[in-house]
């Protein structure tokens, strides 16, 4: 059980992990840090960057709420810890 | 019918609509009136924590402070909207699995410790209280401009409604009329967006019209835009930065974590049913969110096209036989001099609506060159080129101020739309305000009868007296909100960074450690949060007076304003929060590790299976 408990908390860490890293890259990356290189490229009227900032980054927000909470559900049947 | 009417009729039908909801969702427990009974479908209080979270500042403030900060203003779209992904992940289901009423209650048992909870009250108190000024004195501006009564009269009968449904209601009647003010709000923010992306661009979709080019041309919106602004000596459209990039970020990441640490937020994910439910309920929040938050900067960018076109005839658009603004894809294309003296508007032409919103002091004209035109253009300009063509074109001055609200509340009337839109615009700022309002105040009214009554002064209340206990605490809250809204404290306009920072760096580090680490203490955790919080304080009171007592800024103390690598005080909630877990893991190390009993509290919380409704039984 112990056992079981650890590996599910392990796998709950790992797909937080790699959302975070995509919320971080979307907004402070595409949105801040790389905004200006990003700017050379357009997307319809849109430079790119800007787009990060004012649209983007929500879009992908929404995404990532929807897949962590799929993919949970997933880790939660696979440990056997869902809710009945 | 005229317009007055017309505004008092949707107002009133909205009103009654709340009133209608309150009656049939009374409550009749604690249940009820915490969590609503813990039975709220997970749409239902995605859509409701939408209305919660969006304030009148989101509804009436936020496009305009977009329009006059440009690509800077990204950091409140994405500060205000990513935060959600880390309540999702991090808090919000946690949270829900731990079963109780208030966020006090989770610190002060997760913690084993009295202090804990009173500390994280008295910051619940702080940052809930502050946050109410301003929604309290925005239900007053709501009415004041829309339905010509003073701003008294506005937060009086805002009290009076929100009295109904919350006092009897309690999170139960918040909740369903939230519903109800989210719809109210959503129609009146993106019909007029849709009918002035059509106008200037063809597409109806303010998302897309943004990035497209204007009617009849081949001219992006955005470039148009840039050129116009930057040719009148503004910094450019799509990269002014609000600072630096340094600030930007740090900006960005404390709204974010202000958010998820914000307690009226995290109390709405308590109704669900079950710990799946809050984690796609926090996506479906963010999803009715976003639609107001991506048509924003639309709004924002647009309006303040139509803003210097108005006043420009050279921008490009003119008005048609009809009164509307149309593209004038001739114009657009030929670029001709924003600088020729024919091209500034000349004020007895000046259209109604600027008429209207003169006489409430958000729009001022002063003829500085005396030549009887509106000259509108940035004569603090760093830009050399703008400020020669000024002074060769005989201005004198930047003739037009503008007050950033009037970006939402004149849109409708720039574009020409019925008279119905405006009438909605008015319920929608309206709803914007007294949804915000009234989930604060329960924050509130449960820290006091809950965490206070229940768990500190009277631990053997019955449910019954704690009910009305709820109820009590709740006039109480209506009342100091209603006081502070009409004798607003000079300092209203800071607080909101307080309400900010305070949420950032001391509630949401606190909550994240109880969760994530197992060993964290009582000691860890209470020395960690009060860092936080002087160290927050310390910097905001430095630039806004101590306790935003004006002239007490010492800003000296610290090297002069914005010392901190040159970040604002607004944004300092994210190096709160770095302070937060540094002393908490520094404090940890060197004390004791939390009892056999809490660690399997946190082993518990981290699991969903055996998640019952939220009650308050021990």
């Amino acid at each position: 059980m112990d056992n079981n408990s650890a590996a599910y908390w392990k796998a709950t860490l790992s797909l937080l992990t790699k959302i975070l890293v995509i919320w971080f890259v979307v907004s402070f990356g595409a949105g801040i840090i790389f905004k200006p290189a990003l700017d050379s490229i357009s997307l319809g009227g849109y430079p790119l960057g800007f787009w990060f900032a004012h649209q983007g980054s929500i879009y992908i927000f929404i995404a990532c709420i929807f897949y962590y909470a799929r993919k949970m559900g997933e880790i939660d049947r696979k440990f056997d810890v869902h809710e009945d | 019918m005229d317009l007055q009417t017309l505004t008092y009729l949707v107002v009133g039908a909205s009103f009654a609509l709340y009133v209608g909801i309150a009656y049939w969702a009374r409550a009749g427990s604690t249940s009820d009136f915490y969590v609503a009974g813990g039975g709220v479908h997970p749409v239902t209080n995605g859509m409701a924590t939408a209305a919660d979270w969006m304030s009148a500042a989101s509804f009436i403030s936020m496009a305009g402070l977009i329009a006059n900060m440009g690509y800077g203003g990204g950091l409140f779209l994405m500060g205000w909207t990513g935060g959600y992904v880390l309540l999702a992940m991090l808090l919000a289901p946690y949270l829900r699995k731990f079963g109780k009423f208030t966020v006090p209650q989770f610190i002060g048992d997760r913690f084993y410790s009295k202090t804990a909870s009173t500390v994280a009250v008295v910051c619940l108190l702080t940052a809930s209280i502050t946050y109410v000024i301003g929604q309290m004195t925005g239900v007053g501006v709501a009415f004041s401009r829309f339905l010509g009564v003073s701003n008294a009269v506005g937060i009086y009968v805002g009290m009076g409604i929100v009295f109904v449904y919350a006092v009897f209601g309690g999170m139960k009647g918040i909740t369903y009329t939230q519903v109800a003010q989210y719809i109210v709000l959503i129609f009146a923010y993106v019909i007029p967006a849709v009918f002035i992306s059509f106008q200037l661009t063809g597409n109806p979709l303010p998302q897309l019209g943004l990035g497209s080019t204007m009617s009849g041309t081949e001219v992006s919106l955005l470039d148009k835009l840039n050129l116009v602004v930057s040719d009148l000596g503004f910094s450019e459209y799509t990269s002014s930065v609000p600072g630096s990039y340094l600030n930007m970020f740090v900006y960005t990441a404390s709204l974010m974590i202000g958010t998820a640490g914000l307690p009226h937020v995290i109390i709405r994910f308590f109704t669900v049913p079950k710990v799946a439910d809050a984690r796609y309920s926090a996506g479906w929040a963010l999803v009715f969110i976003a639609i107001l938050y991506t048509t924003a900067p639309a709004v924002g960018a647009m309006a303040k096209l139509n803003l210097h076109a108005t006043v420009n005839s050279a921008v490009g658009l003119e008005t048609d036989a009809n009164g509307k603004l149309v593209v004038n894809p001739a114009t657009v294309n030929a670029n001709p001099d924003l600088y020729a003296p024919e091209a500034s508007l000349a004020y007895e032409n000046r259209p109604d609506w600027m008429k209207r919103w003169e006489q409430t002091g958000l729009l001022k004209w002063e003829d500085k060159n005396g030549d009887g035109r509106i000259q509108y253009y940035n004569d603090r300009t760093a830009n050399a080129d703008a400020k020669a063509r000024a002074e060769a074109a005989g201005w004198n001055g930047n003739e037009l101020s503008v007050n950033a609200d009037i970006i939402v509340l004149a849109n409708p009337e720039i574009a020409l739309l019925p008279n119905w839109v405006i009438a909605l615009v008015a319920a929608g700022g309206i709803a914007a305000a007294l949804s915000t309002a009234a989930g604060l105040l329960l924050a509130i009214s449960s820290a006091v009868s809950h965490d206070l009554i229940k768990n500190v002064i009277k631990p053997d209340i019955s449910e019954k007296n704690e009910l009305l206990a709820g109820k009590l605490s709740m006039v109480a809250a209506i009342l100091l909100a209603g006081y502070l809204g009409l004798n607003p404290p000079g300092f209203a306009a800071g607080t909101v960074a307080l309400a900010f920072g305070i949420a950032a760096s001391s509630l949401f580090p606190a909550i994240m450690m109880g969760i994530f680490s197992k060993k964290m203490n009582k000691e860890g955790a209470v020395a960690g949060m009060l860092a936080g919080l002087v160290v927050t304080c310390f910097y905001v009171f430095a630039h806004k007076g101590l306790f935003f007592v004006q002239g007490t800024e010492f800003t000296h103390l610290i090297g002069g304003p914005n010392s901190f690598f040159g970040i604002v005080p607004e944004a300092f909630g994210a190096i709160g929060a770095l302070v937060n877990f540094a002393v908490a893991f520094t404090v940890d190390k060197f004390t004791k590790e939390p009892p056999e009993h809490i660690q399997q509290l946190v082993e518990d919380v981290r699991v969903p299976r055996g998640a019952k409704a939220v009650h308050g039984a021990h």
